[in-house]
């Protein structure tokens, strides 16, 4: 294992597939009375996030504290940043603190690669900008593993704004990775115009979940009308909403999935996020387990 | 160099005399459990559990307990070691759980065993039963039942072989030159 | 509707099926039912008498006449809902059907502005009750045809939209261009570019160059329009979309278009009669009649079109009807407001060209019918078995002399006025009705 989790390009199959083992191993800690072990005490991590983020936040600390680490939560808004210090100054001090890990989030792609190969401390990419969200990815594959058996040759319909999301550009790398067949699905404005090697690329929403095992809706983020993606929430549902009706052309059993937050009647209906083919809420479950997995595996 | 050390009569019997040592010790199967240390002691653990059920015609609950996450040469070691099943589906508190190990060596795997265990409940006691014992402990563990003795030099070790993981079941001596 | 038509003896003509020939069609039910072609000079031969039956049959000599499929105009404006004083749906379907076309396709620059599915839903509604021809709305590609967000294409599509233009107005940020071309993509319908770059055309209001200068009126440079076509088409090459470019007029223009198609990007291009049959002269005396967006060019302008018709560079020949009320155009040339009212001599002035050679009779029927079908994706411009009965029985050597007193559109504003044309359709049949336009009175 490298020292730090900064993309998924850079592990190789057995790597990811040793994540996502390791992740479902560590559901049963999640089970437990006890829900701790000792595994990295002694350790202190950083959550360095300069993105807002309480759902991201809020599981890695879980999945830190999981394993004993020492926590420290450093938000941008109420730190030096502010003050015009530059992010390199701000990491060389907090690596002075003798921290072991990094966990970041940053609206600017390639943050995390720019810092990992400047600190000793283990990084791990918790999103960057446009660019990639890796546990996003681990923990949405842990959950397809776990429904579904595996995930070689599974057909993943990835639904909604592809050109601005990292959970499904990161998606595509492990799922490609792990020998999934991809398909994104969206409006044209919405999906580069070169996608990435290995995916089929979808207009029609009807054509594109047909027979799909697994249906991972995104967020779609409503600033994006006003940029002229797309011309209204009621023109988007129509063609590009999951509805009930929509869902049953997908295969039998077919796995909702969505990352969260959910916009309810812009991207999902109601009754398909609470219906029994939704998995979005073991996917949260999943995410402790997939960070603790990941925390542990990094060597130094 | 190998040298065989128990043939698969031989741990066949071994197994059968340990059970009959745990029912004998705690005068009847009440309140027993075994849980089995990944990986070698899971498959003992099992086995022994059917032999007793077989003497007492009880079935005893069995659990399978993993042991990394309590280690402590975790950050010391070159890789992260895998992670296993730990699955203990009973309730331990006020039981007598009978850990099993294929080998007992130093003693941290069982002090870890331990940790892990009190992270599920309070025991009422804990035993251990090991299918080999080769000295060298580091810290003050010893086994309430014991399969055979083999004193080792440190730089030898033991391979436990078991028909559920591999082709021939025996237990070897690896000289480590 | 009348029920079961034979139109006699004529020459048919129709580039759908290759044919060019005499003989007769028959319609049924408000379908052709039947094309017979008896001379040699067709591509393919049918022998066989008019059906017999039992009921009443509608008998159109059409011998010395041209037939052709009904015309259909890709650009149009009808001004309902909200500028009613200028044409109606009524008046301007009036006005297409006398002129040859049987199917319109209004733009959305009304009020309010066509760019949701409820204006489009109303326009098409007035057009089943009260339009004499079909009508394909156009909608907008962004909303009030401010050039900013998107309007709901995909949902206007279902209710009968069949493409989306902001004409009269470009979009002029490249960005939403981009996005209206990619959006495209999902429903296949093709984006009308008004190639206009208002920075550059400013408050010009005729053709920049030494005429403009002499008369003293603030000039639009032909880089106005080339600017944008360059634009459009590399946005087309990017995206994938297609691009159908309005009115063009300039020499440039036709070159950026015959490159554009020579390297296969999906780029359709239109010009109307105005600019291969007159030049900017004709707003000498600040003749307000000839004021209209794009303005009229220069010669080599004209000859530059008139060979990029003959050349296939442009696609089809569109009549960008807009009429304005006569009070309006009686202003000072400024503050006229541009636009020929052309629905009623487009046919006579394209015949020209046929007349002069440039083109032959079925080339400029495809220009002027099945090109323009096939560019939106709808039905029409065609005589096959079974297509929609919409048809023109044309008397191309009839002369006229274009009377504004009597055209059928509100809009009297054309430079044509007195003209000498050449060209006239005695009978158009739309959707199986019939039209006898010299006997028609409204």
């Amino acid at each position: 294992m490298p020292k730090d989790l900064v993309s998924i390009k850079d592990l190789s199959k057995e790597e990811t597939e040793l994540i996502i083992d390791t992740a479902l191993s560590f559901k049963d800690v999640l089970k437990r009375d006890i829900k701790k072990v000792p595994a990295l005490r002694g350790k202190t991590v950083v959550n360095l996030f300069f993105e807002p983020s309480t759902r991201t936040k809020t599981s890695f600390e879980l999945a830190e504290k999981r394993l004993s680490l020492d926590v420290i939560n450093f938000s941008v808004s109420s730190s030096s940043v502010v003050k015009g210090e530059s992010l390199l100054d701000t990491v060389r001090t907090i690596e002075s603190y003798g921290v072991d890990y990094i966990v970041i989030r940053h609206s600017s792609s390639g943050v995390p690669h720019f810092i990992a190969r400047r600190t000793r401390a283990s990084v791990v990419n918790a999103g960057d900008g446009i660019n990639e969200h890796p546990t996003q990815a681990f923990l949405d594959a842990v959950t397809m593993k776990e429904k579904k058996g595996g995930i070689k040759g599974l057909e993943v319909a990835i639904v909604g704004d592809i050109l601005h999301s990292r959970v499904a550009r990161s998606n595509v790398d492990c799922l490609i990775k792990l020998g999934a067949n991809v398909r994104l699905v969206g409006p044209p404005t919405l999906i580069p115009l070169n996608p990435p090697a290995g995916v089929r690329v979808f207009y029609d929403m009807n054509e594109g979940i047909s027979g799909a095992d697994v249906i991972m809706m995104l967020r779609i983020q409503l600033e994006r009308q006003g940029k002229s993606f797309f011309p209204s929430t009621k023109e988007f549902f129509r063609y590009w909403g999951l509805s009930a009706e929509r869902l049953r052309l997908a295969g039998k059993d077919a796995l909702v999935m969505h990352p969260g937050p959910m916009n309810r009647g812009i991207e999902i209906a109601s009754d398909v996020a609470d219906s029994p083919q939704s998995v979005i809420l073991e996917q949260v479950t999943n995410g402790i387990a997939v960070r603790m997995a990941v925390i542990y595996l990094l060597q130094e | 160099m190998t040298k065989e050390l128990l043939s698969k009569q031989d741990i066949d019997r071994v197994l059968s005399r340990i059970a009959h040592e745990i029912v004998e010790k705690n005068k009847g199967p009440e309140k027993l459990c075994l849980v089995g240390i990944q990986r070698g002691g899971v498959h003992l653990a099992r086995r022994i559990a059917a032999r007793i059920e077989s003497i007492e015609d009880v079935s005893l609950p069995v659990g399978s307990l993993d042991i990394s996450l309590y280690r402590d040469d975790l950050t010391l070691r070159k890789k992260r070691p895998v992670v296993r099943k730990t699955d203990i589906p009973f309730d331990i508190s006020e039981r007598i759980i009978v850990l099993v190990d294929d080998v007992l060596f130093t003693g941290r795997s069982i002090r870890a065993a331990l940790d892990a265990l009190m992270d599920f409940g309070r025991p009422a006691q804990i035993q251990l039963a090991v299918l080999i014992d080769r000295g060298h402990r580091e810290l003050p563990i010893r086994a309430d039942y014991v399969g055979k003795n083999i004193p080792t030099a440190r730089s030898e070790s033991i391979d436990v072989l078991l028909e559920e993981e591999s082709a021939e079941e025996r237990v070897v001596l690896v000289s480590g030159e | 509707m009348d029920k079961r038509i034979l139109i006699k003896s004529g020459r048919i003509v129709d580039p759908s099926q290759g044919i060019d020939g005499t003989g007769d069609i028959i319609i049924d039910g408000g379908r052709i039912e039947e094309v017979v072609v008896k001379t040699p000079d067709s591509a393919r031969k049918k022998q066989s008498a008019p059906k017999p039956n039992s009921r009443d049959i509608t008998v159109i000599d059409a011998q010395g006449m041209i037939v052709i499929p009904g015309l259909v105009d890709i650009h149009t404006h009808l001004r309902e809902p909200g500028f009613e004083y200028k044409e109606t749906i009524k008046t301007g379907t009036m006005a297409g059907i006398r002129g040859g076309f049987t199917s319109l396709c209004p733009m959305p620059n009304t009020n309010p502005v066509n760019d949701n599915p409820t204006v489009a839903a109303f326009v098409i509604k007035k057009a089943m009750a009260e339009g004499c021809c079909s009508v394909f709305p156009i909608g907008a590609i962004t909303k009030g045809q401010q050039g900013q967000e998107l309007a709901e294409m995909g949902l206007m599509q279902e209710i009968g939209c069949v493409a989306y233009s902001d004409d009269g107005r470009p979009v002029m940020n490249s960005l939403v261009m981009r996005r209206a071309l990619e959006y495209s993509k999902a429903f296949g319908f093709p984006i009308i570019a008004h190639s206009e770059d208002l920075s550059l055309s400013d408050d010009g209001v005729m053709n920049e160059g030494p005429l403009s200068t002499y008369l003293g009126l603030r000039g639009v440079p032909a880089a106005a329009e080339e600017v944008m076509i360059a634009r459009d088409i590399m946005l087309a090459k990017l995206t994938g979309g297609k691009l159908h470019v309005a009115h063009v007029s300039t020499r440039g223009s036709v070159e950026l278009i015959r490159r554009a198609k020579n390297e296969g990007i999906s780029v359709t291009a239109e010009t109307c009669p105005h600019y291969f049959s007159i030049t900017e002269k004709a707003v000498m005396g600040f003749d307000t009649s000839a004021k209209v967006n794009p303005p009229l060019r220069t010669d080599d302008d004209v000859a530059a079109i008139r060979d990029g018709l003959r050349d296939g560079t442009i696609d089809v020949i569109a009549t960008d009807h807009a009429p304005h009320h006569a009070d309006e155009k009686l202003l000072e040339f400024d503050r006229a407001p541009s636009g020929i009212s052309g629905l009623e001599t487009a046919l006579a002035l394209s015949l020209a060209l046929v007349e002069q050679g440039m083109l032959s009779l079925s080339d400029l029927i495809r220009k002027m019918a099945l090109n323009p079908a096939t560019a939106l994706g709808i039905d029409r411009g065609t005589l096959k078995s079974g297509a929609v009965a919409d048809v023109v029985v044309l008397d191309a050597k009839q002369e006229f002399v274009v009377d504004t007193e009597r055209f059928f559109s509100k809009g009297r504003n054309t430079p044509f006025r007195g003209w000498t044309l050449k060209g006239v359709p005695e009978v158009v049949i739309s959707k199986g009705r019939i039209f006898d336009i010299a006997g028609w009175k409204e």
